[in-house]
């Protein structure tokens, strides 16, 4: 449904251009919802956002623990931005291990409200500390906001009959409403949800409501702290359009889907689950009316296989996973890139090796994605800049598996998966369809007859009479497509295999600059989802003077046949990537550019501040 | 070039490729693709329908030998590629072809999942007790003591039961026969391709180079008879060349024991009769093994259930009855979105 948004009431309130709030509690304290439910309401007020939600590992992790401490972080403001933000302003933290954990990140004079019913003793002692931070001047340098949520939660909701279990765990709501009135957010939005979410507990629903009206009328009637007000952040000048606040998740969903059917294909997603990917299996199986089937497999390795089975009879096979599922599917994937079947690798990328930070974001999947098959086995391998990116990204991951025969590997990672942002909700219609088209010709047939313009083989899909012909993972003859040992038709097979995927450089846009000149002292090469942070970073230096650029790759591999060139223009070359130094060498090995490289491997996205060091420390402006 | 041309009539040949047989002189394997050849031919099934699997190993080569459309695709890993295909297409007729390594040592866990869900799908197990293709080491079907290149002084690890494996997972048709039975071969494989949903056949089969002879003490021409019991259902469960022979509860009424026609008092109404809807029985029955039993062969057990991709796509038709999809611009519209004006 289309809402248009309503002027907020600006009345009496102070106005900002832009806010970065952080929600934090326990895993149990539903601060991933309150997040997503602050995210829906600021979008429909025109805000332009990105959020950054950061969870533990742990489900249920033990209450009060530092390591069970999950937190939201919403960056929004009346112009375009492109990250959660550095630092936050304001920090909600629902008990003292949330406090613990992240009262570093603000800066001091920022607010600090709390909820001071979590500090008994008993929390204090667990979350670390050796003395109540209430008393003890910890928050001396912030402005505090100190409220008993969980009795003012219980009150609010005393008369609604529901359990004081059930009651204390609206405090969330409680601490939304607050949240709501001190920046104007419309709270219909939220009641409308939570009454769809609690349709058949209709006492929970109000109950929930009821904290939330009770923290906004908290706002409204009690005297805050001196330096704390109600504010208002006006709506952010956007493109006329009609938006949407996107997930990572939701946005590549629907870019399979789109892909799919502009290439007159039906989707099947063989998948099996794990942090972070398994979203997109929930999505995708939500969208079985758009000739969507999903099936989770018995593990990775069947999941791919079934995927591959499935493109093998004429469909869309598609696998998703993050870095250690993607590893156990390699031997099949090698499969379909030896048999030259179209298949979709969706990689969230995870804090690894192994299971690593599971919940956390990372890069590090770059050398696997390019490299990480045995024998000569390139693949396409292509990579989101940002959640609303990942639409136009799947769909050029399929429109390169369907038309030149071959898996591609489709590059998110964490961070996008999750993270959400307005996104102007682009015309399906727009992009051009690229039809598959079977063969059933069967004059002349074998199963690796080459399109001479691509070196994509036929597709013959069993059904089809007179085509039967056998695939497999020994080589295939170039001439018959029958086995071979044939030492020279090996090695004119790999050669033409590594031709094919080389020239789809010639079938990908040009590099640009996504901001700065094309030639200058210093250029910042970026993938994934550095891309915000980097931009922003960018984007301030040259507004400083800064000869500064700013070149973002999607297409990782083959990458765009004119980078090498754009590159040798620029004096300076860094790479900033959230791993060891990946794509750096890959540059480094392909253009012999003196390339060098700036790591951050924490499980956190940059920061601007941090970029922008790293800009001025090399050029003057 | 790799083009056939469907005729009126399949004859079996009709359902060979024109590839060079490449399996070693005497192998099993040959007399199993004829059965399954003369299988076909009786079916009609026609060959573009037909797509046969396999993984890694000698009996995996099996689709490169077939004039269907064939996969021969990674060890172990046949039945989740199979799987994805008849979800795809359910119209496709197919078939899996597996080695003992390949579908319960590496494949284990995709054997298991293709029976429990019951996927339609014609599950060939050849078992020949050994590992061919990689030279002869003992695989998980070897007997205790097999030696081996890599068990120089025997295995000491209990080798595994494929049909008991399979019951336990939820089989709903299990089979057993071996390479040399042609005539019995057919008829379990027609049984086979009629159930609807998993139908595991383990056929048994001599590997001439690593393992020769391993199976003469059942299946030999003098001791077929004596040593091994075809199972028929609603006939009692008889055999020996005398047909004098014949499977009895146990004397505690918990199991079963090989009793003779005419000792003991034993008459021909005191053999149980096979019921191939009864799973106790045909979990006894696949167990069964030398010295102390015949080895069953036939259809041990068939007792079909709904298949799993007939009940995917049931669902699917289902959601989609309910929720027509919309274009593509709907489904990116779903939910709550908003617009801002020309001039905000």
């Amino acid at each position: 449904m289309a809402t248009n948004v309503v002027p907020p009431d600006h009345e009496g309130r102070k106005a900002l251009d832009s806010v970065v709030i952080r929600f934090a509690g326990d895993s149990g304290d539903g601060m991933q919802l309150t997040g997503t439910q602050f995210t829906q309401s600021t979008a429909l007020m025109g805000n332009d956002l990105a959020t950054f939600p950061d969870f533990p590992a742990e489900i249920r992790a033990p209450a009060g623990t530092t390591f069970g401490v999950s937190a939201f972080q919403i960056n929004f403001a009346s112009f375009d931005i492109q990250t959660p933000g550095d630092d936050p302003d304001v920090l909600v933290a629902m008990n003292p291990a949330a406090l613990k954990v992240h009262l570093k990140d603000v800066p001091k004079g920022g607010t600090v409200i709390l909820n001071t019913d979590a500090f008994s003793d008993r929390n204090i002692a667990r979350a670390g500390y050796t003395a109540n931070p209430l008393k003890d001047g910890t928050l001396d340098n912030y402005v505090l906001v100190a409220i008993e949520i969980n009795k003012l939660t219980n009150a609010a909701v005393a008369d609604i009959g529901v359990s004081s279990k059930e009651a204390t765990r609206c405090k969330n709501f409680w601490a939304l409403g607050l949240m709501c009135w001190m920046y104007d957010r419309d709270r219909q939005p939220t009641v409308e949800w939570v009454n769809q979410r609690f349709g058949k507990l209709p006492k929970i629903a109000e109950a929930n409501i009821a904290a939330m009206n009770a923290g906004h009328a908290y706002g409204e009637t009690v005297e805050m702290p001196s330096g704390i007000e109600a504010y208002v952040v006006p709506r952010a000048k956007v493109m006329p359009g009609t938006y949407r606040a996107v997930t990572g998740t939701e946005a590549a969903a629907w870019g399979l889907v789109a892909g799919a059917k502009k290439a007159g294909l039906e989707l099947f997603l063989g998948s099996y689950p794990i942090t972070p990917a398994s979203a997109l299996l929930h999505t995708l199986t939500n969208l079985k009316p758009y000739g969507v089937t999903t099936f989770q497999a018995e593990d990775e390795i069947a999941a791919v296989c079934s995927a591959i089975g499935a493109s093998y009879t004429g469909k869309l096979g598609i696998t998703s996973s993050s870095g250690p599922g993607i590893a156990l599917k390699t031997e099949a994937i090698g499969l379909a890139f030896i048999t030259e079947l179209p298949l979709v690798v969706v990689n969230s990328q995870r804090g690894g090796p192994s299971t690593g930070l599971p919940t956390k974001t990372e890069q590090s999947d770059l050398y696997q994605a390019v490299y990480g098959r045995n024998a000569d086995s390139p693949l396409p391998v292509v990579a989101s800049a940002t959640p609303g990116d990942c639409y136009e990204t799947a769909i050029e991951a399929v429109r390169i598996a369907v038309k030149y025969m071959t898996p591609v590997m489709f590059l998110t990672d964490g961070y996008l998966a999750n993270a959400a942002e307005p996104w102007e909700i682009p015309d399906a219609d727009a992009i051009a369809e690229f039809p598959v088209e079977f063969r059933t010709e069967t004059e002349g047939f074998h199963p690796y007859l080459r399109d001479e313009k691509t070196l994509a083989r036929n597709w013959a899909v069993p059904g089809t009479p007179g085509l039967m012909h056998r695939l497999g993972g020994i080589e295939k003859d170039y001439d018959s497509g029958h086995i071979s040992y044939d030492s020279d038709n090996h090695h004119r097979m790999t050669k033409i295999r590594a031709a094919k995927v080389d020239g789809i450089a010639n079938d990908i846009p040009a590099q640009k600059v996504a901001a700065g000149e094309d030639k200058g002292s210093l250029a910042v090469v970026g993938w994934g989802s550095t891309f915000g942070a980097i931009n922003q970073a960018v984007g301030r230096c040259i507004k400083d003077g800064v000869r500064v650029s700013h070149i973002h790759i999607r297409h990782i591999w083959p990458m765009p046949a004119n980078l090498g060139e754009l590159l040798s223009q620029f004096d300076q070359v860094i790479v900033p990537e959230m791993n060891n130094g990946q794509l750096v060498n890959v540059l480094r090995a392909k253009y012999l550019v003196p390339a060098e490289s700036i790591t951050q491997i924490t499980g956190q996205p940059f920061k601007v501040s941090t970029l922008e060091r790293e800009i001025r420390s090399r050029v003057k402006g | 070039m790799n083009v056939e041309t469907p005729v009126e009539l399949l004859k079996p040949a009709d359902y060979a490729s024109d590839q060079e047989v490449r399996w070693c002189p005497g192998c099993g394997d040959y007399a199993i693709i004829k059965g399954v050849h003369n299988t076909l031919a009786d079916l009609q099934i026609p060959l573009e329908k037909l797509v046969f699997f396999s993984g890694i190993g000698c009996a995996a080569r099996f689709p490169y030998y077939m004039a269907s459309y064939g996969f021969h695709t990674i060890h172990g890993r046949a039945p989740a590629l199979a799987t994805g295909a008849k979800l795809a297409n359910p119209d496709l007729d197919i078939w899996v072809v597996m080695g003992d390594g390949d579908a319960l040592s590496i494949g284990g866990n995709h054997t298991m999942h293709a029976i429990r869900r019951n996927v339609d799908l014609n599950l060939l197990l050849f078992n020949n007790e050994i590992y061919g293709l990689t030279k002869g080491q003992y695989s998980p079907t070897s007997q205790l003591g097999t030696r081996s290149p890599s068990t120089p002084q025997g295995s000491v690890d209990s080798p595994l039961n494929a049909l008991s494996l399979a019951l336990g997972a939820g089989a709903r048709f299990v089979a057993r026969t071996f390479d040399t039975n042609l005539k019995h071969m057919p008829i379990v494989l027609k049984a086979a391709h009629a159930h609807k949903g998993a139908s595991l056949v383990e056929i048994i089969q001599n590997c001439i180079v690593y393992n020769d002879g391993v199976f003469d003490g059942w299946t030999g021409k003098s001791v077929v008879a004596d040593n091994s019991i075809t199972v028929e259902n609603g006939q009692p469960l008889i055999f020996g060349k005398e047909r004098n022979k014949g499977l009895a509860k146990s004397d505690d009424g918990f199991g079963i024991q090989v009793v003779t026609i005419g000792e003991n008092g034993v008459t021909e109404a005191d053999i149980l009769v096979h019921d191939e809807t009864n799973k106790i029985l045909a979990m006894m029955l696949a167990d069964m093994n030398q010295p102390d039993f015949p080895v069953a062969l036939g259809v041990l057990y068939n007792n079909p259930g709904k298949p799993y991709d007939e009940a995917v796509h049931e669902q699917l038709a289902e959601v989609r009855a309910a929720n027509p999809p919309g274009t593509l611009n709907e489904m990116l519209r779903k939910g709550r979105t908003w617009t801002i004006a020309e001039g905000e």
